[in-house]
């Protein structure tokens, strides 16, 4: 198995040169929204180990709201980020990335600073970790992607066309073997995973048992951590009591530009960025709910959902400026509007851990509860957040994750040697 | 929070569909003249009918005759609505069911449903408001009487006059018997939305239909005010929560109008072919596509359990969820009603005792891997308040038909609702339109869709009917058989509302 990595590459945008970047930016698209896979920047479709790609301007338009607070607004620089979903590991993937967009690159990274001179290593001198990652199916390469969805196309069309009178009188195991020996003689290729690296094995072994070792640390240090709780729950209320709300509208404008470049394709990106509550406190709270959200990503949600939600295809939380700040952007599938209804319906408890250290999101009751269920607020205050990502490519338009699911378990049946009768009949039913 | 519902201040179209008067017409109109609008208005007030029924000691005229009034943005601007209001009034309908590409997108409104080539509503001639005439019989003369001599100076029709038709046995052109499942308006205020519902039920809060009532998420949808200021007849009840102002809002919702063709000889040639000339074999591939009978009996059996909602009377009709058949081999999943409204709770119907429910919490323990893919249903429901046009054309008719007759058919598409956004454009784009509702691929509602193509799709024109013994029926190249002509998103106020509308200077 080959697992997914990833890479953020965060730069200041130079004074004077934003509209430059913007243009450079704007020229890959076909129309707003749109992306040129082919663009002449990058060419996002010969970097075929990419699964999702965006450029996105982090101009955050709530930089007043930290007023609140009595603190003074800060100016950030503008800054750029360039953040891909990858298969395999980021040193060679920035090697391609520098041989197949190295030009493109370096012209937009120009705007950002790059004065020429090797690129590898400033784009390595950019990078930023994110605090949190999720991968929707982890060791699902595009190589595997594209290949099994090439093959459910192609067995669909058979069954739909010359296949049909063929199977209309089978059994499902005579259909089963049919099929089988269809895609055999047919050249479907079908590339088995690669052996998985055993650096990764041991990393995620350790991250794994060092989560682990919470559990008896905990039970060990019961008789401090009860009396801490408590304290805890007392810092935590009066903070969720008394912290303001900032409940507006985005500009009519900005959410008109925000829709323009959605719903193209099934799935959708998504950005947005905000800053943090002050003080010590909050600042514990989103280190320690980034940390649990990170390590349940790496370890329990590795298989096509995170909580109850199907619909994503990869997320991440990133700190910026000394966690003064977060970033999040997440690939997805629906429309913004049914992602929030998802999220707010089945995970609002996850939501309201992480965001609810931002400043203004909707009071939350004991952490969980709440919150992101205050609908409309909840509602406004993504909107208000959210950042129009400039470029956005999807190396696998059309196919959700429920999708690229299915036609995993398809491959996956085709292959097994033998199958009950029960299961040849729930299999049949993929198609 | 208000205790009551105060029905004599609502507009009579949220408590009833008026059934019995079977003959109706709307008009979608462009104010031309403001003063004569706002004269026209004033001289009408007195018949708009409100939510009281004759038998709750409503004005027994109301038994008869209706007339309801719904007004666009544009209108609103005209009449001299406060621009402040403009705060309160959600953000989809000041643009309009037409006013941006990405909601046309999302609403399947793209080639020949794209707003550019509607009759009325798209970019060019959107309606400020509709006018709905409903009477038991003679709807001429309560028309004649309700436009009065102003009708013509205040008015331009931005499309002919919306004709009715009232079909036998409650049937819509199709021929399918429609209008037997509804949300129940918990009119009494007695609900009180959970934060987390694990049966399915069909009682819904008010505040799903009605503005300033909690609703399913038990918070108050966004609604639109008036200084005090500016209602200086005090018209207008003061706004709960917000000091200095007037409630705009109360007692008003949002109404959503597509005016929809059918192609009914279309549909029924169609199954036809798929039937081999088999007369209940196409009679019964339509009621896979629909999810009822032509008679409108459910296809999937009955609950054991009562449903929260659901009166004893329609009982027969509407006592199921789709939990007794989750693949879909009774009911095909992507059935029009069961795609309109797929019964689900909050969490999945399994979802009984704590260790169990924290599993499900988590995403896990799923009985089947496409399981928990569809949103809760009490946060999507409309209330449905449309009226067919055209002449019947039955079944067994449109197949003989050979060459079209040429006669519209079809669905003047009306519903209510608080919030535009999450109850109609959620069930339009997610659930019918969505070509990945509830884990399915490459098709949309078999009624409904209108098989745009889409990037890495092979097709959207499919429908599936899933087989007990594995591989699913699959019907390809399904004809588009509904297309929208116009329509608006419209906001109707409630009777004070209206008042203060008329009585702007
Ligand atoms: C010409 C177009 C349409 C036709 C012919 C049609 C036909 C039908 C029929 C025959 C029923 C079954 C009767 C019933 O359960 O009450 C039904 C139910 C329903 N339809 Fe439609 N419909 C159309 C358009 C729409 C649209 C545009 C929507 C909303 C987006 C919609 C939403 C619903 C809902 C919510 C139900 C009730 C489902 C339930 O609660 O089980 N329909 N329709």
């Amino acid at each position: 198995m080959t697992p997914q990595g990833n890479l953020m590459v965060l730069a200041t945008v130079t004074a004077g040169r934003e509209s430059e970047l913007r243009t450079l930016l704007a020229s890959m698209n076909r129309q707003p929204g749109v992306v040129d896979p082919d663009n002449a920047l990058v060419p996002f479709r010969r970097l075929d180990r990419i699964h999702f790609a965006r450029f996105v301007i982090l101009d955050d338009r709530t930089l007043d709201d930290i007023t609140i607070y009595k603190l003074p607004r800060v100016d950030y620089p503008l800054s750029v980020a360039f953040i891909a979903d990858f298969d395999g590991p980021q040193n060679s993937f920035i090697d391609e990335l520098e041989r197949i967009a190295g030009s493109g690159l370096a012209r937009i990274f120009a705007c950002c600073g790059f004065g020429g001179g090797d690129l590898k290593a400033w784009m390595k001198e950019h990078r930023t970790k994110p605090a949190a990652n999720y991968v929707n199916t982890v060791g699902r390469t595009m190589l595997e992607v594209r290949e099994e969805a090439a093959l459910r196309d192609f067995i669909c069309t058979y069954l739909r066309g010359a296949g049909a009178p063929v199977v209309a009188k089978m059994t499902p195991a005579q259909v089963r073997k049919t099929l089988r020996e269809l895609v055999k003689s047919s050249g479907i290729k079908l590339t088995p995973p690669a052996p998985t690296p055993i650096g990764w094995r041991i990393s995620q072994l350790i991250n794994f048992i060092t989560g682990l070792l919470f559990i008896p640390l905990a039970i060990l240090f019961l008789p401090i951590l009860i009396p801490l709780g408590i304290i805890y729950l007392i810092i935590l209320r009066l903070h969720e009591t008394t912290d303001a709300e900032v409940d507006r509208r985005a500009a009519p404008d900005v959410q008109r530009k925000l829709a323009e470049i959605e719903d193209h394709d099934v799935a959708n990106q998504f950005s947005a960025m905000g800053s943090l509550k002050p003080g010590w406190f909050r600042l514990l709270n989103i280190s320690i709910g980034l940390v649990v959200i990170n390590w349940t990503a790496r370890h329990i949600f590795t298989r096509g959902h995170l909580g109850r939600v199907q619909t994503i295809h990869f997320a991440r939380w990133v700190y910026l400026n000394d966690r003064k700040r977060l970033y999040f952007a997440s690939n997805y599938d629906g429309s913004l509007d049914s992602y929030m209804d998802d999220f707010i319906n089945k995970v609002g408890f996850g939501l309201n851990l992480v965001f609810s250290n931002g400043i203004g999101y909707p009071r939350t009751n004991y952490l969980v509860f709440d919150g992101a269920k205050d609908e409309q607020k909840f509602k406004r205050y993504i909107r208000r957040h959210q950042l129009p990502t400039e470029v956005w490519y999807d190396a696998h338009p059309g196919r959700t994750a429920v999708d690229l699911a299915r036609n995993t378990r398809i491959r996956e049946g085709l292959e097994r040697s033998s199958m009950s009768d029960a299961d040849t009949r729930q299999w049949l039913q993929l198609f | 929070m208000p205790s009551a519902i105060d029905k004599s201040d609502v507009q009579g179209l949220v408590r009833t569909a008026f059934n019995d008067m079977i003959e109706a017409r709307f008009h979608a109109v462009e104010i031309i003249d403001v003063t004569s609008a706002r004269a026209w208005l004033q001289s009408v007030l007195a018949l708009v009918n409100n939510s009281v029924a004759p038998k709750e000691g409503g004005d027994p005229a109301q038994k008869e005759r209706a007339l309801q009034l719904a007004f666009s943005w544009s209108g609103l601007r005209k009449l001299g609505v406060p621009a402040g209001t403009a705060d309160g009034f959600s953000l989809e309908f000041q643009s309009g069911m037409s006013g941006e590409a990405n909601r046309s997108r999302r609403l399947g409104d793209v080639g020949g449903d794209a707003p550019e080539q509607w009759k009325w509503g798209g970019p060019n001639n959107v309606a400020d408001l509709v006018v709905m005439i409903y009477k038991i019989d003679n709807l001429a003369a309560w028309e004649t009487e309700v436009q009065g001599p102003l009708w013509s100076k205040a008015f331009r029709e931005v499309t002919q006059p919306l004709d009715t038709s009232h079909l036998d046995n409650d049937i819509e052109p199709f021929g399918f018997k429609d209008g037997l499942s509804q949300p129940k308006v918990d009119w009494a205020l007695s609900r009180k939305a959970k934060r987390e519902e694990f049966d399915f039920g069909n009682l819904i809060t008010a505040g799903e239909f009605l503005l300033g009532y909690p609703n399913e998420y038990n918070k108050l949808t966004e609604r639109p005010t008036v200084a005090e200021k500016e209602d200086p007849n005090r018209i207008l009840m003061p706004a709960e929560g917000a000091p200095g102002r007037r409630d705009f809002g109360l007692n008003g919702t949002y109404l959503v109008f597509r005016d929809l063709t059918q192609d009914v000889r279309g549909l029924w040639q169609f199954l036809d072919k798929q039937s081999a000339g088999d007369r209940d074999a196409r009679l019964q591939l339509g009621a896979l596509a629909v999810g009822r009978t032509t008679k409108g009996d459910p296809l999937v059996p009955l609950s054991e359990k009562p449903i929260a909602g659901i009166e004893p009377k329609e009982e027969k009709d509407n006592r199921f969820t789709y939990d007794s058949d989750p693949t879909g081999t009774r009911c095909p999943i992507g059935a029009h009603i069961r795609r309109a409204n797929p019964r689900v709770a909050d969490m999945p119907s399994d979802t009984k005792g704590f260790f169990k429910r924290a599993l499900r919490l988590l995403g896990f323990g799923a009985p089947r891997p496409d399981d928990d893919l569809v949103s809760s249903v009490r946060f999507h429901r409309v209330l449905r308040r449309g009226r067919e046009y055209g002449p019947e054309l039955k079944p067994d008719d449109a197949v003989k038909q050979t060459t079209p007759d040429g006669i519209p058919r079809g669905l003047r598409f009306i519903c209510l609702n608080a919030n535009i956004t999450r109850q109609f454009e959620f069930v339009q784009q997610a659930w019918s339109m969505g070509t990945k509702f509830a884990g399915l691929t490459e098709q949309s509602d078999p009624l409904l869709g209108n098989r745009t193509a889409i990037n890495g799709c092979l097709t959207t024109a499919t429908f599936t009917v899933p087989q007990d013994t594995g591989l699913a029926r699959c019907i390809e190249g399904v004809p588009q058989f509904v297309s929208l002509r116009g329509g608006g998103y419209f906001f109707l106020p409630s009777i004070r509302a209206l008042r203060y509308i008329a009585s702007l200077p």
